[in-house]
């Protein structure tokens, strides 16, 4: 049981559901606020004062997500396994028992899998929230649209770029 | 002026002089907000050149572009104040921005932008925390940061009392002779028009062209176009074929 929960948080499910999770509160938070100020002229606004809303609005959102989402993952992953282990006791497994499975059979590379698919995912995450932000409409309702299609458009590239990633760390023995 | 290939306007030939408070005008939706997007490079004409003297605006690469904006200030229609910042932050961005000027110059410039606009005491604001006309006097603020040589305005008075709308009227006057500004509005709030407007520009809807140039004053009174007459003289009755 260590060994399903620990490979499958370290190297799969702690960044895919950071990722989904990440979209949906901080994608769709990137999406209305860049829509927003869309709407409102204040893009047009920074472009009239000589800035680009590319440098001034977008990049250090990018950056904030690429560099959080692994330390985001990391925690999950923790949670996720300290879950496993209050779980255990109702399989028969002891605490210790969890952890020296957990530790033996986990090896560095899942967390490593885990860690680098991280950083694209929050990419994708920043970079689907601004890019339907900055496409969005003018009205209420378009930014509403705009917000829900940076949810889905993120939730549907990562878990299309994980399929890409499975395949190729098989094919890297990975 | 096009998008795609719907025609907004076509054949715009004028000239704003320095130190002209020039009016846009026309009925809705006849592109007078276009208009002010081309001349801010915010859309690109279908054909044609903008020029601010000698410089060829739509031609100009990044830099040429960017360098010209700095002279230039913008007060949009709603405001367009950045509401994640205070009215202090917002004003003092283009001066953090384009200036070497140390925090404490940059904040002694903000607070007598804010006071020439009536808002001293406002920096710490944000936009949301005060009423549509604060708004508009701290974009007003804002489009004056770097002192600029044109300062552009998006229906200035929209939404104002007439009370509000006359003292913005006022300010807008003092502002011009402060700073030795040109002024471009876009407006079509006839007291502002005749108040403070020293040429102007009719666009008309029906030919998508210039129906009229001059001063709105003449214009008024000598237009050869009736309806422009008549659209700048609305208590006027006007004849009627039955």
């Amino acid at each position: 049981m260590a060994t399903l929960v620990g490979v499958a948080m370290a190297r799969e499910l702690g960044c895919i559901m950071t990722g989904i999770i990440m979209s949906g509160r901080t994608g769709a938070s990137f999406a209305a606020e860049i829509g927003s100020m869309k709407a409102s002229q204040e893009i047009d606004a920074l472009r009239t004062l000589g800035l680009s809303p590319m440098d001034f609005l977008v990049l250090p959102r990018l950056i904030a997500m690429v560099l959080m989402m692994p330390l985001l993952t990391i925690y999950g992953n923790v949670v996720g396994m300290i879950g496993g282990a209050v779980l255990a006791p109702g399989f028969g497994i002891s605490f210790q028992q969890y952890y020296d499975q957990l530790v033996s059979s986990v090896h560095m590379t899942n967390y490593f899998a885990g860690v680098v698919k991280s950083f694209f995912f929050g990419a994708i995450v920043a970079g689907a929230g601004c890019l339907m932000g900055m496409q969005s409409g003018n009205s209420a309702s378009a930014v509403g649209q705009a917000t829900t299609s940076a949810v889905v458009a993120a939730i549907t590239a990562i878990i299309a770029l994980d399929a890409v990633f499975a395949f190729m760390f098989t094919a890297l023995g990975i | 002026m096009a998008y795609g290939q719907n025609v907004v306007m076509r054949d715009l030939t004028f000239d704003i002089h320095r130190g002209d408070i020039f009016i846009i005008m026309g009925g809705s939706g006849s592109g007078k907000s276009t208009l002010m997007r081309h001349l801010l490079g915010l859309e690109d004409p279908a054909r044609g050149e903008i020029f601010y003297g000698s410089i060829d605006f739509t031609h100009s690469d990044l830099d040429g572009r960017n360098a010209l904006l700095r002279r230039i200030g913008v007060m949009y229609q709603g405001g367009a104040l950045f509401t994640s910042m205070t009215l202090g932050q917002n004003v003092a961005l283009p001066l953090e921005e384009y200036t070497h000027l140390s925090s404490d110059q940059i904040r002694r410039n903000v607070a007598y932008k804010l006071g020439l606009v009536g808002l001293s005491g406002f920096e710490e604001y944000y936009p949301s925390e005060i009423s549509g006309g604060m708004n508009k006097r701290a974009a007003i603020a804002r489009a004056m940061a770097l002192d600029p040589q044109f300062l552009f305005l998006d229906e200035p008075s929209a939404g104002l009392d007439p009370l509000t709308a006359a003292r913005l009227d006022e300010l807008l006057l003092e502002l011009k002779q402060q700073l030795d500004s040109t002024l471009v509005i876009v407006t079509h709030e006839l007291a502002s028009i005749f108040a403070i407007g020293t040429d102007s520009v009719f666009l008309d809807t029906e030919t998508k062209t210039i129906g009229a140039v001059g001063p709105p004053k003449y214009l008024r009174d000598h237009c050869p176009n009736p309806e422009i007459r008549a659209f700048l003289n609305p208590s006027e009755p006007q004849s009627q074929t039955i």
